[in-house]
């Protein structure tokens, strides 16, 4: 970024006139095409205040006299109909224990099959990238009948689920980066009197630190937005999450209730967008160093 | 440190062993079974019964097949279509986005916004505002695979543009401008710098956003479930969606779903293989 701008302003100086004019035309034009982008998210807080028929009849139209319910649809979203905290509860113990899992025990998966030159760590390594191409549809049925049978399907133990079907990408990203990891830095801590865990957790987690970030950020968008592995796993008569209550209430129960769906939206969407914008730069990053080629 | 991680198995137990145990349970085991069930009629795993390749057979024979293949066809043209209209996009967007002009950052940090929030609430979110517009023909998403094919269109477009546009703005600024200072120095007008120099430059991004855009494409379930559902008589339904609906919307057919998702992971694996394969001979060069 900061190349860019100084090599611009060197040519700015010499066509300034011409380029400032184009540069408005820009602007102009994406703030134009931005309004697609951020039309729909509106829209849906907009109808968020609607009755659940003009939502589905006129969803354009801002709430008039007839059609304004106030904060109704939150209420029913959260006390009646929905029950909508305790699936958005579910969605935050499942997502924070499943990246927590995921981190510690794949980057310590990761160092031991770098470091240890083995045929079964090779073996597992390879496993776990061809665990990558293959589609979840190939796993679903006898893995949820798995789960269900070793009595993996509550909020809490689910990220074992995640554990296992997530170790490719992740396992992936971590090894990537320890081949760069040169194994002087652990061998003065070895010197030192370390054994491979302090070794590990005091010199070579604190350099891992930016892939864990990207990492962590990678699975959390992952995980929190996973709609079928949950559903198929988790005990749905009890624990829901966030995608499955949103198409759970879509589902054939004669009428939608699109109120409670609207309201509930508006509550999951407006925190996702706050921590975007504060943790934006760590979400391109994470998203850049997951695209390296696999 | 190797001889040493190596000769106690206490540091295999303890850095190895929970993600291999995990990875039995959420991989290995299931792939296995997967495998072996799609050889086999059941409706849970204590009723298995070997029935060699008759499931696989039952995929393509009369109304089945012809649902299959239209499936198929529907899914392919989809990941086509789906790959090079969101590349394309992404590119001229992130190219222009790459000039300094005001708002730069705020566009980038929009058009990024809908991958955060997953296939379930933008199907939701893209149902709602193309039925709302489509009730004034008389129509709905369902109502025709034409319908249901350019909402699911516009619904990847609106969400991955964002995505791939960030990949290509990195690649973008690793090309040096000293390079095309030197060309426009030597007469190349600006389609020709874009042609010859920026986009052979940017080749590892587009080949690592055409992978990402058509297995995405291949693979996609979440937002055709949520918007049309498949459609009316499957006339929107795509091959992951087809396959969920032959385990768990029909009764006997389970098996018939485990060998349409064997056949599946072999067309997914196969594309991404072959994918991987080009872009590495293109390195190469």
């Amino acid at each position: 970024m900061a190349d860019n701008n100084l090599t611009n302003i060197k040519s700015d100086d010499e066509i300034k006139v011409k380029r400032k004019k184009s540069d408005i035309i820009f602007t102009v034009v994406f703030s134009i095409i931005s309004i697609f982008w951020v039309y729909p998210l509106l829209m849906v807080l907009i109808n968020s205040f609607k009755t659940k028929l003009s939502i589905g009849s006129t969803p354009f139209n801002l709430p008039d006299e007839t059609t304004f319910v106030g904060l109704d649809n939150y209420d029913q979203a959260v006390n009646t109909k929905m029950d909508f905290f305790s699936a958005l509860i579910n969605s935050l113990i499942i997502t924070i224990l499943s990246v927590a899992l995921i981190l510690l025990c794949t980057s310590m998966c990761a160092y031991f099959v770098i470091r240890v030159n083995a045929w079964y760590t090779k073996a597992f390594y390879y496993l776990c990238l061809f665990s990558m191409i293959v589609p979840f549809q190939m796993i679903m049925f006898p893995l949820s009948k798995v789960t269900d049978m070793l009595g993996l399907n509550s909020p809490f133990l689910i990220p074992i689920v995640y554990l296992g079907f997530g170790a490719g990408t992740a396992l992936f990203m971590f090894t990537n980066f320890l081949k760069s990891v040169p194994l002087e830095i652990e061998e003065a801590a070895m010197i030192d009197g370390c054994g491979p865990i302090r070794t590990f957790f005091s010199v070579v987690l604190p350099i891992m630190k930016p892939t864990i970030i990207s990492v962590g950020i990678l699975e959390t968008m992952w995980i929190w937005n996973d709609y079928l592995l949950p559903y198929l796993v988790l005990n749905i008569r009890y624990y829901k999450t966030v995608p499955i209550v949103i198409q759970y209430f879509q589902g054939s129960f004669g009428q939608v209730e699109w109120g409670a769906i609207m309201a509930s939206m508006v509550i999951t969407i407006t925190p996702i967008v706050i921590l975007y914008l504060c943790l934006q730069k760590h979400i391109v990053k994470g998203v850049l160093s997951g695209a390296v080629k696999g | 440190m190797e001889k040493i991680m190596k000769k106690n198995p206490g540091y295999f137990c303890l850095f190895l062993l929970p993600t291999l145990l995990a990875f039995m349970i959420g991989f290995v085991v299931p792939f296995g079974m997967g495998i072996y069930m799609s050889f086999c009629k059941f409706n849970t795993l204590k009723d298995l019964d070997w029935v060699g390749f008759e499931n696989y057979s039952k995929i393509f024979m009369a109304d089945e097949g012809e649902i299959v293949i239209n499936s198929f066809w529907f899914t392919a043209l989809f990941a086509l279509v789906s790959t090079v209209a969101i590349n394309v996009i992404a590119f001229m967007v992130a190219v222009l986005l790459t000039k300094n002009f005001g708002g730069t950052n705020i566009f980038r940090t929009i058009f990024f916004m809908p991958n955060l929030l997953g296939g379930v609430l933008l199907g939701t979110i893209w149902k709602i505002l193309l039925n709302g517009i489509l009730i004034s023909f008389k129509e709905t998403l369902t109502t025709s695979g034409i319908n249901g094919f350019i909402g699911l269109l516009i619904l990847m477009i609106w969400q991955q543009v964002g995505y791939m546009m960030i990949i290509y703005v990195a690649g973008l600024q690793g090309v040096s401008d000293d390079l095309k200072e030197a060309a426009k120095i030597d007469g190349a007008d600006s389609k020709q710098i874009l042609f010859r120099i920026t986009i052979p430059l940017v080749m590892p991004s587009i080949s690592m956003c055409t992978f990402l855009t058509l297995t995405n494409g291949f693979k996609l379930f979440d937002q055709n479930l949520t918007l049309t559902s498949g459609g009316l008589q499957h006339n929107s339904e795509m091959l992951a969606l087809n396959i969920y609906n032959t385990f768990y919307s029909r009764v006997g057919w389970k098996g018939v779903g485990q060998a349409k998702a064997v056949l599946f992971f072999l067309l997914v694996g196969a594309i991404a293989i072959a994918q991987l394969k080009m872009t590495q001979s293109k390195e190469a060069d």
